[in-house]
């Protein structure tokens, strides 16, 4: 900050005092703060507005936009009534924290290969990877959906938690190959010197040494099992079924009435909001190392 | 010593071997069995309405596909979505990095709000957008238009597509502002005061130093959001349903209205073949081009 003024300073005009360049940044800086807020309460706003119209009766959701209103838990109650509400989140903490954990333990010895292990073929198998990730999902439902029949994975969380391991693997391997790309070969090598095998040297340097970015591709898997909609929508219908189709099976019915629709919204997007407000210094801390820097 | 050069190799290609197996195995398998059950029913007569007529179709479904003009309109919808949501988010993403950058008052809590679309699913947001937003009646945009006196728009029947590109770019522009936030914070300061003291102005600042130094990211942004946005369903399943017409109908809801709303397996195979082939397209050429850039 310090280095700032003197700069400014030293390329103002004569006649401009120190005290007017200061002024100066004073009211950029306010400028700077009106414009950043006003930005983020405007990408914000229908959020904030889905929450605030759970609070709402029905009448009060479809009259004239407005903040002033009594606020009711009746819609709440109603959701809670008609749907188990626990039961839904329950499945989607399982599924997108069990695909995640599987996801990274398949993922992380063949992102060791790539980083460390190179051979002519890894720059093709890596985007052969992430091109499976292209293929539109209906394009597969069914053959999947007919598979998943045969060997009695509907509606169950095991079935779900392999679809989406297998959907996320190809960005995990992809994320995590960068962080490890990017680790200073010296440091293993030394470990190796000292004679630590490969399982050694996994656990003992690596793991410990990307840690961060370890944990935003983690982080970035369980957000994007956790919203997926297709496949928990088309092979789940009550016992696995996520918080996705909790959503799905008020929007329809439900269509018009509005402050229902936003109670159970607010109450399928809470977890997720709070960890990821809760995680994203995490997640950029981690991804400064890799891939983004 | 080349001979134990050479033997480490091997024993170097076979670890690698083991490590990748169980990744490559795995994904090789999602893909193949998928992918040749597809071809098989692709090529077959195969409505689930119609029990009696199965058979050998041989290229039937294909040809009846491509002479389709919704595939073409398809095809056309995919790429102006892809197309513009990359561009709004990329732009945008870039001036929102820019501005929170900045240091002010309650930037943390301003950048928190500014990211949370990224965590919403995107049924929700696609819902809220839908009936709180769009709505022509008692939506807040129409809300807003009335107050000011403009004429109210009837988003999703007017100006369906659009509606669809800002809805999904809402979504987006928080995953291209975090990533490019990121790579900000690794912006040089001494580079760009000592630009700023040889008299560069904020835009040539912006142009000749954070720009290029964002090259990176950037493109990380462009790889990911593509894969993404080129099988969007959920979104255009809960607002537009494909239509007005074909308005919104990308290839992959296309491919779900042939199988799953006319049971038309066959046809519907053949379409996702036509997407599998596509999107190797889009792999070879684009993800290429982008992995190159990050390679520098």
């Amino acid at each position: 900050m310090n280095t700032t003024t003197t700069a400014k300073t030293a390329v103002a005009p004569a006649h401009v005092s120190i005290g007017d360049v200061a002024r100066a940044q004073r009211w950029r800086k306010v400028g700077m703060a009106l414009l950043g807020w006003a930005v983020a309460l405007l990408i914000f706003f229908p959020i904030f507005w889905m929450i605030i119209t759970g609070f709402k009766t029905e009448t009060d959701a479809v009259a004239d936009p407005t903040l002033i209103f009594s606020p009711t838990l009746e819609s709440y109650a109603a959701v809670q009534g008609r749907a188990d509400y626990l039961k839904f989140a329950l499945n989607s903490v399982a599924v997108s924290f069990g695909s995640t954990l599987l996801a990274l333990l398949i993922a992380i010895p063949s992102a060791y290969a790539m980083a460390f292990l190179p051979t002519k073929r890894t720059k093709g198998t890596l985007l052969w990877m992430l091109s499976t990730k292209m293929l539109p999902s209906v394009g597969v439902l069914v053959p999947i959906y007919l598979i998943f029949r045969d060997v009695g994975l509907l509606d169950t969380r095991t079935g779900l938690i392999i679809v989406y391991t297998l959907m996320n693997l190809p960005i995990v391997v992809w994320m995590l190959y960068t962080f490890f790309k990017d680790l200073p070969k010296d440091i293993l090598e030394a470990g190796r010197m000292d004679g630590a095998g490969t399982l050694q040297e996994v656990w003992y340097l690596l793991l410990p040494l990307t840690l961060p970015g370890i944990a935003s591709t983690g982080l970035l898997s369980v957000i994007l099992s956790w919203n997926e909609a297709f496949w928990s929508l088309n092979l789940t219908t009550s016992n696995a079924a996520p918080l996705t189709a909790y959503i799905a099976s008020f929007s329809s019915p439900e269509g018009l009435f509005w402050a229902k629709l936003s109670a159970a919204s607010t109450m399928a997007i809470a977890p997720i909001l709070i960890f990821g407000w809760l995680t994203q210094k995490q997640m950029v801390r981690g991804l400064t190392f890799g891939a983004v820097k | 010593m080349i001979k134990t050069r050479a033997s480490g190799r091997t024993v170097g290609g076979l670890r690698t071997l083991s490590l990748q197996a169980p990744a490559v195995t795995l994904l090789f398998l999602w893909m193949i069995v998928p992918l040749a059950m597809t071809l098989w029913f692709s090529l077959q007569r195969y409505n689930l309405l119609m029990p009696g007529m199965g058979g050998f179709a041989g290229l039937e479904n294909y040809e009846f596909l491509l002479t389709d003009p919704a595939l073409w309109s398809a095809m056309g919808t995919t790429l102006l979505l892809v197309g513009w949501v990359l561009a709004i988010t990329v732009v945008g993403g870039t001036l929102l990095a820019v501005l929170f950058q900045q240091e002010f008052m309650g930037r943390g809590i301003a950048r928190v709000l500014a990211i949370s679309p990224f965590f919403v699913m995107p049924t929700v947001s696609a819902l809220v957008w839908k009936n709180m937003m769009m709505h022509p009646s008692n939506g807040v945009l129409a809300w807003l238009s009335k107050s000011l006196g403009l004429p109210v728009i009837d988003w999703f029947s007017s100006l369906p597509l659009t509606s669809v590109i800002i809805i999904v770019a809402w979504q987006w522009l928080p995953f291209a502002l975090l990533i490019l936030l990121t790579a900000m914070q690794s912006l040089d300061d001494d580079q760009v005061e000592a630009a700023r003291m040889d008299g560069a102005g904020p835009l040539a600042i912006f142009f000749y130093i954070t720009l290029p130094h964002l090259k990176r990211a950037i493109s990380v942004v462009i790889m990911i959001e593509m894969i993404f946005l080129l099988t969007i369903f959920a979104e255009i399943f809960v607002t537009t349903s494909g239509g007005p017409g074909l308005a919104t109908t990308n290839l992959a809801y296309l491919i779900y209205i042939r199988a799953l709303l006319d049971f038309d397996v066959g046809t519907a195979s053949a379409g996702g073949v036509i997407a599998i082939i596509l999107a190797n397209i889009v792999a070879i050429f684009l993800v290429r081009m982008v992995a190159k850039n990050l390679e520098n």
